[in-house]
């Protein structure tokens, strides 16, 4: 019963939205009688209304509305002109529709009152027109008019009596028929001067304007608001105007609050107490107007689903958890077409048909389920199917066929980040292009749409039982939680998705950065981690020397398309809700910006981009999708590549230098935690035994105890060369190498060491049958 | 002071056709105008935020009542040297179709109401950059009156802005 109440409750604020529309339309009808574009518009809402009347079991309502369509449909045609008696019929249907709908709404049937002369009208006019031809001549028609105005107005007033009967009926029914004669439009055609003239046109405003008029004054004497006043329409820029007032207010707040705790005046202290409560509410209040359920987005899948299942021969259930979930309206609005891409692409190659699924001893019914829900101030997205899954050899396949990257590069990749390779631009695996997909386009276009709204997406499949997406998106573009960092006399904004860490370094942790060549970097976890200086980076001062080191550093560690770097700034102030605002049209294009803040104290702030930065220091793109980077090197003139070598020094002080490329990881460890065996030395290295090389003849440790070891790795086996000291990385190009490996570092004379030939001497077990074509190169 | 000039304004519609308003103020000792139906409001000094790597003719970031306004440095526009000390700039802040724009100059002047028979475009000898901010002259009684083409001053060039 609450459902059919729901549904009719829907029906009837549409209803009142059609009619305003439709008395709208026939205003702008009589400046252009023949507006092929409004009598369309005017088909169209009546048609609806007709439609939706018999689906609600409304047979009166659907009786008038379909006599009045069948007139419009000549109108529409053009096979009929409108004339002033017309016009006249339909605003006379109009009315009728009203007054049913507002006996709907207040009586919950419609109402006893026939309508059966309108029907009649209606009906004479249409036949009796249709026998005409299209030219009526304007006296005819003026005449008729005078004619049917008395039958129009003695049924209009039965009308009026039936659905209004509010005491201030008349009073609005006076302002209202001002307002109406203010709108009138003047115009030159007979036939619609006419209509305008006539009294049933003013009297239908009146009616309802009468309504609304009503609800406002509080009139107990109806059943309260009507439906169609308890919700409106706002234009989303009003929204955010408000909002942006209401982040003021909080604003001045603050700082009322802040006198409060110096102020010793009770009245004082209360009323800014007052003030504290009520800006709250007030700010979750117009926050709120700005949250739509994410089942807004939702509610078009089943169709489609519905709709292209049948098309490929599948049948798929759509069941949804969490769609009462709430998120922004623009992000709302951002993720409806990736979303219908990511659902489309499910059904048409995530499910399989029901043959196959049935011999895999699955229900013939595939299930793709979307799910929604709050995590950690984010919003989850999941859109996972029960089908086929995503086989990580076909992908890899693919995309060695395709030659995005090499077999060996394909090798290395876990079956997790081989099922993400889908998202690189130009990856399809539809064995045939579809009209629904397969065309090589899509899912990249998705993964830069979610990550243009500040979200992440991700997908884990399991092959014979399913894909599932995994879509992260910010509650709000609007407000989100940053770091507020200070760097110089400047506070910048942080947002917090990019944030992965914080590590503060003060007194003599702050050698811990280390300097390859002038590239700072910090060995996180036994990782190396490239840094940035944020006041280096926008240029606010010259760039630091080695080893002149500040009295602390804060390393903000952030997130950049998948890779880490640290943003080392002054100092770390605290994590707030931000308001992002948009910069203006001359800083837009500095892509180190996210845009702009307002601080507590009214100062504004800039919000630093992650990716920005990271494009700015320029390891992004060296360090960026590592593997298909390398791959382009070997197509490439030598010449134009620039290498990375790791400079080493042995015991003796010679100094070697090792591309970067082939060195796994660099590692350090007490000389104790290196032991005999009968191969020679080896070490425990992650739970396995390995083998070391020396680099020289030494094995033993540099000034600190320790003992430095480039890690190198073939075909899941570590081995270990032991240097006597790591310098430096630089980078230089490859033509310099090739003159006899040996080149001029800083200046010292530096052999180039080729790593995979100095493993294989020592463990040609290693590199058995495999990749003999790639030591031609290395 | 925005209201003042919005009067004014209203005013300078009543007047006969001839009459032109202008909002003035000072950059470098020189009497600029901006059509007042241009001026949003002007404002006293307030505090800007920097913005790293723009280009030198951004004077900074203001919060203008809860919405971020650009600022730009008429100075540094007209390529005046930087005014010496700490000046407090005033804000002219003009409307633009990207919203407002605050322009920062040296002191704010009145509201000047000029026969249009006393404007003349600005003379050939003027340096092509210059002659682009400017729509004209006024000729008042004891100085020179610099009209300013609002939306050209406001473009940045592009090789100026990163």
């Amino acid at each position: 019963m609450d459902d059919m109440k729901e549904i009719i409750d829907e029906f009837l604020v549409e209803c009142y939205e059609s009619l305003d529309q439709l008395d709208s339309d026939f205003v702008i009808l009589e400046e252009n009688p023949q507006d092929p574009d409004r009598l369309a518009s005017i088909f169209r809402t009546v048609h609806t209304i007709k439609g939706a009347s018999g689906f609600l079991a409304f047979p009166k309502l659907e009786k008038v509305a379909h006599v009045g369509e069948n007139l419009l449909v000549p109108l529409r045609d053009g096979k009929l002109r409108l004339n002033g008696e017309m016009a006249s019929s339909l605003l006379g249907m109009v009315d009728a529709i009203r007054s049913i709908v507002t006996n709907i709404e207040e009586l919950g049937n419609e109402g006893s009152d026939s309508y059966d002369p309108l029907l009649v009208e209606l009906e004479r006019l249409l036949n009796e027109d249709a026998a005409q031809s299209v030219e009526s001549s304007t006296d005819e028609s003026d005449s008729v008019i005078a004619e049917s105005s008395t039958e129009e107005d003695s049924d209009k007033t039965e009308e009026v009596e039936s659905a209004e009967n509010a005491d201030s009926k008349e009073e609005a029914s006076v302002e209202a028929e001002n307002t109406q004669s203010q709108e009138e439009p003047e115009t030159t055609d007979a036939e619609t001067e006419a209509a305008v003239a006539d009294a049933p046109v003013p009297e239908v405003a009146s009616e309802e304007k009468a309504a609304p008029a009503n609800a406002e004054a509080g009139n107990s004497s109806k059943s309260g608001k009507s439906i169609s006043d308890s919700t409106i329409r706002i234009d989303v820029s009003l929204l955010d105007k408000l909002m942006n007032l209401v982040g003021e207010l909080v604003l001045s707040r603050n700082q009322v609050l802040q006198y409060g705790e110096i102020s010793n005046e009770p009245g004082f202290l209360a009323a800014s107490q007052r003030l504290n409560h009520i800006t709250s509410e007030l700010q979750e209040g117009v926050m709120k107007t700005r949250m739509q359920p994410i089942r807004i987005a939702w509610n078009k899948l089943p169709r489609v689903v519905r709709d292209l299942s049948s098309s490929c021969g599948k049948s798929v259930e759509v069941v949804m958890e969490g769609a009462d979930t709430e998120l922004d309206k623009t992000i709302l609005e951002a993720i409806k077409a990736p979303l219908t891409h990511i659902v489309r692409n499910s059904v048409d190659h995530g499910i399989e048909s029901a043959e196959a699924r049935k011999e895999n001893g699955k229900s013939p019914v595939g299930t793709l389920k979307l799910r929604a829900f709050h995590e950690g101030g984010q919003v989850n997205i999941e859109i996972s199917d029960d089908g086929g899954g995503i086989d990580p050899n076909r992908i890899r396949d693919k995309a060695v066929s395709k030659g995005l990257l090499t077999d060996s590069q394909a090798g290395k990749l876990d079956d997790r980040e081989l099922v993400n390779l889908i998202l690189l631009p130009g990856f399809s695996t539809a064995e045939k292009v579809t009209n629904v997909s397969g065309r090589g386009v899509g899912m990249d276009v998705v993964k830069t749409n979610i990550e243009g709204i500040g979200g992440s997406l991700d997908i884990q499949s399991e092959v014979g039982f399913g894909t599932t997406l995994r879509i992260k998106i910010p509650l709000t573009l609007a407000i989100v939680p940053a770091l507020i960092v200070t760097s110089g006399d400047n506070q910048f904004a942080i947002p917090q998705v990019n944030l992965l860490e914080l590590v503060r370094l003060s007194g003599d942790r702050i050698k811990e950065i280390e300097f390859i060549h002038d590239v700072p970097v910090y060995r996180l976890r036994g990782k190396l981690l490239p840094l940035v200086y944020l006041d280096e980076q926008l240029e606010l001062r010259p760039a630091r020397e080695r080893d002149k080191f500040d009295e602390t550093a804060s390393i903000v560690v952030l997130q950049a398309e998948g890779k880490s770097f640290g943003l080392v700034v002054e100092s770390v102030i605290d994590t707030q809700e931000i308001v992002v605002k948009p910069l203006g049209q001359h800083l837009k294009s500095i892509p180190t910006y996210a845009g702009a803040t307002i601080m507590g104290d009214g100062q504004v702030a800039l919000i630093l981009d992650a990716v920005g930065l990271a494009q700015k220091g320029e390891f992004l793109n060296k360090c960026r999708e590592p593997v298909i980077a390398n791959s382009n090197q070997h197509d490439e003139s030598l010449d134009t590549i620039s290498q990375s070598l790791l400079i080493v020094e042995s015991h003796e002080n010679l100094r070697s230098a090792i591309r970067l490329s082939t060195v796994a990881r660099l590692e350090e460890c007490e000389s104790t935690d290196i032991e005999e065996s009968q191969q020679g030395k080896v070490m425990q290295y992650r739970g396995d035994i390995m083998p070391l090389i020396p680099l020289d003849m030494g094995y033993g440790s540099d000034a600190s105890g320790q003992t430095n070891i480039v890690v190198y790795t073939k075909n899941g086996r570590n081995v270990g060369i032991v240097v006597g000291k790591i310098v430096d990385i630089v980078t230089t190009t490859e033509s310099r190498i090739h003159d006899e490996n040996r080149l001029i570092i800083q200046d010292r004379i530096t052999e180039v060491i080729d790593l995979e030939q100095l493993v294989r001497q020592h463990h040609p077990e290693l590199f058995n049958a495999e990749n003999v074509e790639e030591t031609q190169y290395v | 002071m925005s209201d003042q000039i919005k009067n004014e304004a209203a005013k300078s519609k009543d007047a006969s056709e001839g009459k032109s308003s202008y909002c003035t103020f000072r950059v470098n000792d020189l009497l600029f105008g901006i059509e007042v139906s241009n001026v949003q409001e002007v404002i006293r000094h307030q505090p800007t935020t920097c913005v790293p790597l723009s280009s030198n003719l951004i004077g900074g970031l203001m919060n203008l009542r809860g919405q971020i306004v650009t600022a730009l440095d008429l100075r540094n526009r007209f390529g005046f040297p930087p005014s010496d000390g700490e000046s407090n700039h005033m804000n002219v802040v003009v409307r633009s179709s990207d919203g407002p724009i605050s322009l920062l100059v040296d002191s704010i002047g009145d509201v000047a109401e000029v026969d249009d028979f006393d404007f003349e475009s600005s003379p050939e000898t003027l340096s092509d950059e210059i002659d682009e901010l400017l729509d004209g002259v006024v000729k008042l009684d004891n100085e020179l009156l610099l009209i300013i083409n609002t939306e050209n001053v406001i473009q940045i060039p592009e090789t100026d802005s990163v």
